[in-house]
């Protein structure tokens, strides 16, 4: 058959498009998974057991089965339950607290390493246990987790690829689309991975910024 | 075999890293069984000379030769390769920081290159282990990983692991300057009786005195060249260069 | 919650389950074969390689796995790779997870300290003996527990050749969701599966990394 990649030009706004789809949901996604994951964190080591423990095995389940399982559980879980939202609304809510997890888990480690000097340093000075949390503890815990943070919103930007299973038509969908009036899968692609590749070195060169920004700060 | 007066040569020693240059034609020879201290401030280029000895940091110029053979030859890469690994097999190196194989005994640290490199049998072997270990007062740990022992029993390990290929010539890399205070005289007890046995050694140290009780020279290096160099009691007590004298006076001072 | 249903069709998620294992398991051998030259490559004395090596994994890290499995699957005929779904998952997963596994490898050695090379190197070993007998069998330990992540990654992400229709765990599920319209069941089916095989081999790992420590 053969490569042709003459084709492509006439499909680039459609592939465009769904780059845009694609930064913009793992745009939002990332924000969901940030004030998510520390959420999940403090829930988790501050909440009471009634609280801490659901928190537990929702993380567990969420770390211990596919990001793909997941999203077709809450694509069609919602539906089930009366909830009939967009295909690209369940995308983002799905990839947000899939990786609100994992953040949530460096969140956690980056508090109790913290905690200690710092909890009892704000308490003297008259602080409540809340305020010396989200003045003092926090602040510092995601400073520190920034980094590792970055790395998960760098994954998230390859696992949004995922949400085309379910229907919402990003650049891996495009590319579909694409291919289904041409028959060129592999010049689509090829041409899909090369957009994503870009936009992966658009957010590795931002996450290197951020950090650098923040270890000179320090 | 070779005039044992040049049993170690080094002609023009020259080595650069990119515009810096740390040694600067350094010529030497040295007597089979004599003792060589090279002493100096850090930053001398001491180490890197030691270390072009048998080539880990090989020179940009001169030549090295040991028993009438030169060390660092010119050579397409395999060839090269092999000559090496011949010669290092004939010079024993001990480091500053030991560098036993955690993942070994004291007998399998002693025992692993002359099995692969010698083809020693397993009892050729552990004859060697012990008797390289008894040498250096480890006998008893032989079966012992690195990780249970002091520092100057790993250095005493390090030191058979050395000796069991039978070297010519022995480096001794500041072997104490890694050591708490109170270990370094088993190590130094070892290397005296080295000395005794006239085995061939060049000592990069800081230790003034275990360089005048042992050492049949002393080099002062400052700044990749050789500013003084004779007889340790001339070097120490009647030094002729400024260099030298300052050294010594704020080294002798800092050691008191 | 309709436990009759679950009981109905669980034979078909065990079965399934197989397949994931299985997939798991070839995925990563063909990873592991494809981090080691990878690190090799990386960490070669030939400029060629070390770019070659570091062009491997950063366009595969740096590219989604599911569209390198789409252009290995639907565009390899276009030059001359015909393989079916299951190969073309196996093959396209295990060069993927190569990628990461790559750079695991290559930082447990790079970790060694230069010394144990130059110790080994002083004695008269040659740059492969003092390779396969010092730096190895030490960085063989540190890797233990990293390469422990990039098998729970990679078996969470077998579930991506369900997208090219292999009858594994999660396309059962999606299967399963789309003709009883009981997406909560299902999930758990195929959940409670997944986490008992990443379990399983996560003890499987520590065990490793407890017997392989010195002392």
């Amino acid at each position: 058959m053969g490569l042709d990649f003459s084709v492509v030009p006439q499909y680039l706004d459609i592939l465009l498009l769904g780059c845009a789809w694609t930064i913009g949901i793992t745009l939002a996604a990332a924000v969901l998974s940030f004030f998510g994951g520390i959420m999940f964190a403090v829930a988790a080591l501050y909440g009471p057991w009634i609280i801490r423990l659901p928190f537990r095995l929702i993380a567990w389940v969420f770390m211990g089965t596919p990001l793909l399982l997941q999203l077709f559980l809450i694509y069609f879980g919602l539906v089930q339950i009366g909830i009939d939202l967009p295909a690209f609304v369940a995308g983002i809510i799905g990839l947000g607290l899939h990786f609100a997890v994992y953040n949530s888990e460096l969140i956690q480690t980056a508090i109790l390493s913290v905690d200690k000097g710092q909890m009892e340093a704000a308490r003297t000075v008259g602080l409540s246990r809340g305020q010396a949390l989200r003045k003092v503890v926090i602040p510092q815990a995601v400073r520190a987790v920034i980094p590792p943070i970055g790395n998960n919103m760098i994954a998230l930007l390859k696992d949004s690829a995922l949400v085309s299973v379910i229907g919402v038509s990003e650049l891996t969908l495009s590319a579909q689309r694409a291919i289904g009036a041409t028959y060129r899968p592999f010049e689509f692609y090829l041409m899909a991975a090369a957009f994503y590749y870009v936009i992966n070195l658009g957010m590795e060169w931002v996450v290197w910024r951020i950090e650098r920004r923040i270890s000179i700060s320090r | 075999m070779n005039d044992q007066k040049n049993f170690v040569e080094i002609r023009h020693a020259q080595k650069s890293y990119g515009s810096l240059e740390v040694l600067k034609d350094i010529s030497l020879t040295v007597e089979r069984g004599q003792i060589v201290a090279i002493i100096g401030p850090s930053g001398s280029g001491k180490s890197t000379l030691l270390r072009a000895i048998n080539d880990l940091d090989p020179l940009t110029g001169g030549e090295i030769f040991l028993d009438g053979v030169q060390v660092n030859k010119t050579l397409p890469h395999r060839q090269y390769e092999k000559h090496i690994n011949e010669m290092r097999q004939q010079i024993g190196m001990v480091f500053q920081h030991f560098n036993l194989f955690p993942h070994m005994t004291a007998r399998e640290n002693v025992t692993m290159a002359p099995k692969m490199l010698k083809g020693l049998s397993k009892e050729q072997a552990d004859a060697l282990a012990e008797e390289q270990l008894e040498k250096v007062g480890m006998l008893d740990r032989i079966d012992y990983y690195p990780s249970r022992l002091s520092g100057g029993q790993k250095q005493r390990v390090a030191i058979a692991r050395a000796l069991a290929m039978k070297p010519k010539l022995m480096l001794f890399d500041e072997a104490t300057s890694a050591l708490d205070p109170e270990l370094v005289d088993e190590v130094n007890m070892v290397m005296k009786k080295l000395a005794e046995e006239h085995m061939t050694m060049i000592i990069v140290t800081h230790e003034m005195d275990f360089a005048a009780a042992v050492c049949d020279r002393v080099l002062f290096m400052d700044q990749g060249v050789v500013v003084e160099e004779g007889p340790p009691e001339v070097v120490f007590r009647n030094p002729t260069k400024d260099r030298t004298k300052e050294f010594l006076r704020k080294h002798l001072a800092g050691a008191k | 919650m309709d436990i009759d249903l679950m009981l109905k069709v669980y034979p078909f998620f065990l079965e399934a389950a197989w397949v994931t294992i299985l997939l798991s398991v070839l995925t990563a051998l063909i990873g592991l074969t494809c981090g080691a030259l990878g690190a090799a490559a990386r960490l070669s004395r030939f400029a060629l390689l070390r770019f070659v090596g570091a062009a491997y994994v950063s366009l595969f890290r740096g590219t989604p796995a599911l569209i390198q499995l789409f252009i290995l699957y639907f565009g390899g005929p276009q030059i001359g790779i015909q393989l079916d779904a299951f190969e073309a998952g196996v093959i396209g997963l295990g060069i993927n997870a190569g990628a990461y596994m790559t750079e695991t490898i290559r930082g447990a050695i790079i970790s060694i300290d230069k010394g144990q090379r130059e110790a080994a190197r002083t004695l008269g070993l040659s740059a492969w003996q003092a390779v396969y007998r010092i730096i190895l069998p030490q960085a063989a330990r540190l890797m233990v527990r990293p390469l422990g992540v990039n098998l729970n990654m990679l078996i969470k992400a077998t579930a991506l050749v369900a997208a090219i229709s292999v009858i594994e765990l999660t396309y059962t599920a999606q299967r399963y969701i789309g003709s009883t319209y009981k997406p909560f069941e299902m999930f758990l089916l195929a959940g409670i599966l997944y986490m008992i095989i990443i379990y399983v081999t996560g003890r499987g790992v520590a065990w490793l990394d407890r017997k392989v420590q010195i002392n």
